[in-house]
């Protein structure tokens, strides 16, 4: 049962039974969901799951329903990542001692978080998670903003950004502070694997998730997940947002081995400005007005920035 | 059930989602599965839907987009053919129509009365133009 589950073609993949559930209460259009299958479709070994408080925990939840078919657990906002922990801890040891009941089952650890439960108040859990060496994987649905209780600004919330507790209007733009470079932070413990992830370039998602079920020890994976009701699109253009937010570079899709090996996984064949990306969205309306058109403007050179920066380290292995 | 005070409650709660045991979850279909009502596979979000999508099965050509970016797993997949869409389930966000690749387009939004034989008798034709 260890061994990876093979996944050619989506043809392929579509034959997996899920194991979550619909009727949660996550918006429609959500893409946590999506990327929620995705990381469980991708292996066919028993899970056991955690999610820190945030739209996935409280929708997938509500008491006397639970949306998950595997075991999993929710016990406060910054913790979820140490909850998985402290279970694989349990099973190693139990392994160790020989008492489990069927030792050739091979679960794997994941725990689910927003960005703020990771960026922001789980950031110290997590990091000692990564720091001793649990084998865990973290994944961040990366929504940019404290979405479940209202839209309050995180640290990965971008410039610009309207939230509603950095709202743009007459005397600012909106949030100020740019986005925490969390994956190149969690690649500095020197964890043997993190990456970027994209819920629309499934295969290059599956293999990155496959690839850190294999690895020994903590794994991080950082997925953006656009918001419908904070980022204000239809509904229906989730699966366009995040097309757009790859082809833009806004979410370039690259992985770090090691703490030091980055590869870029996805090259957009056209490279789409940055400008329809931020039209798409309602949050970024206020930039569109004449006196702050120049962030407009920044916004490409920091994103073409951070493009050259992870091309060079690729070249360079460092 | 009587009604319990706040100091009546047990702390933390566990949920099981299936009566019995099932040794095999990825192994085992959502049908063959014995669910317990605790499970939100018994609930239904159905009365959220203004906009419900109909699936016309001549146009399909099973190329899954439509079950992997579901966010409510509600499209059936079996045999790797796409099957039909689970009401029970389904929220009417659209996604599914929007990732469809065939023109015209295999799966379409309707308002949540339309009859679905008279839809897909009535389905529009191949646009030239997009072609």
């Amino acid at each position: 049962m260890s061994e990876m589950k093979k996944i050619k073609n989506l043809k392929e993949f579509s034959t997996s039974a899920d194991r979550f559930e619909g009727a949660n209460l996550l918006c429609p259009g959500c893409a946590h969901s999506i990327i929620v299958r995705e990381v469980l479709n991708a292996t066919n070994d028993d899970m056991v799951l955690s999610a820190s408080t945030g739209c996935l925990e409280v929708c997938t939840a509500v008491y006397p329903y639970t949306s998950w078919d595997a075991s999993w657990i929710h016990i406060g906002f910054e913790n979820g990542s140490t909850a998985v922990a402290g279970a694989e801890s349990m099973y190693k040891a139990l392994k160790n001692k020989g008492r489990l009941k069927q030792p050739e089952r091979n679960p794997k650890f994941v725990s689910f978080a927003g960005d703020g439960a990771s960026y922001d108040i789980g950031f110290q859990w997590i990091s000692g998670c990564m720091e001793r060496g649990h084998n865990i994987m973290h994944v961040v649905l990366d929504n940019e903003v404290y979405a479940n209780t209202g839209g309050q600004r995180s640290s990965s919330t971008p410039i610009g950004s309207s939230a509603t507790t950095s709202p743009a209007g007459r005397v600012s733009y909106g949030e100020k502070k740019n986005k925490k470079d969390m994956v190149a932070i969690m690649a500095a413990h020197g964890i043997p694997y993190s990456a970027q992830v994209a819920p629309n370039k499934w295969k290059d998602m599956v293999k990155k998730i496959q690839h850190g079920f294999s690895v020994d020890g903590p794994v991080f994976i950082n997925a953006v997940s656009p918001c419908t009701t904070e980022w204000k699109f239809d509904p229906k253009d989730t699966m366009h947002l995040t097309d757009l937010s790859t082809d833009t570079l806004v979410f370039p899709l690259y992985e770090i081995i090691d703490g030091h090996e980055l590869n870029i996984t996805y090259r957009p064949k056209n490279v789409i400005p940055v400008e329809e990306y931020l039209a798409a969205q309602g949050r970024f309306k206020h930039l569109f007005k004449d006196e702050y058109k120049y962030l407009i403007k920044e916004w490409q050179e920091r994103v073409d920035a951070n493009w050259a920066y992870l091309q060079r380290r690729e070249e360079a292995r460092v | 059930m009587a009604k319990k005070g706040w100091d009546e409650f047990e702390i933390g709660a566990m949920l099981r989602t299936f009566d019995g045991k099932i040794d095999d979850i990825a192994g085992t279909r959502q049908e063959d599965r014995a669910y317990s009502q605790n499970s939100s596979y018994t609930a239904s979000v159905a009365d959220w839907r203004l906009i419900k999508p109909i699936f016309n099965k001549d146009y399909c050509i099973d190329c899954q987009f439509c079950w992997i970016y579901c966010p409510d797993v509600s499209i059936i997949s079996r045999d790797k053919k796409l099957i039909g869409v689970d009401m029970d389930h389904c929220k009417g966000c659209g996604i599914c129509v929007e990732v469809c690749p065939t023109n015209p387009k295999s799966l379409l939004m309707f308002p949540e009365q339309a009859d679905e034989e008279t839809e897909i008798a009535n389905w529009p034709k191949k646009d030239e133009e997009e072609a």
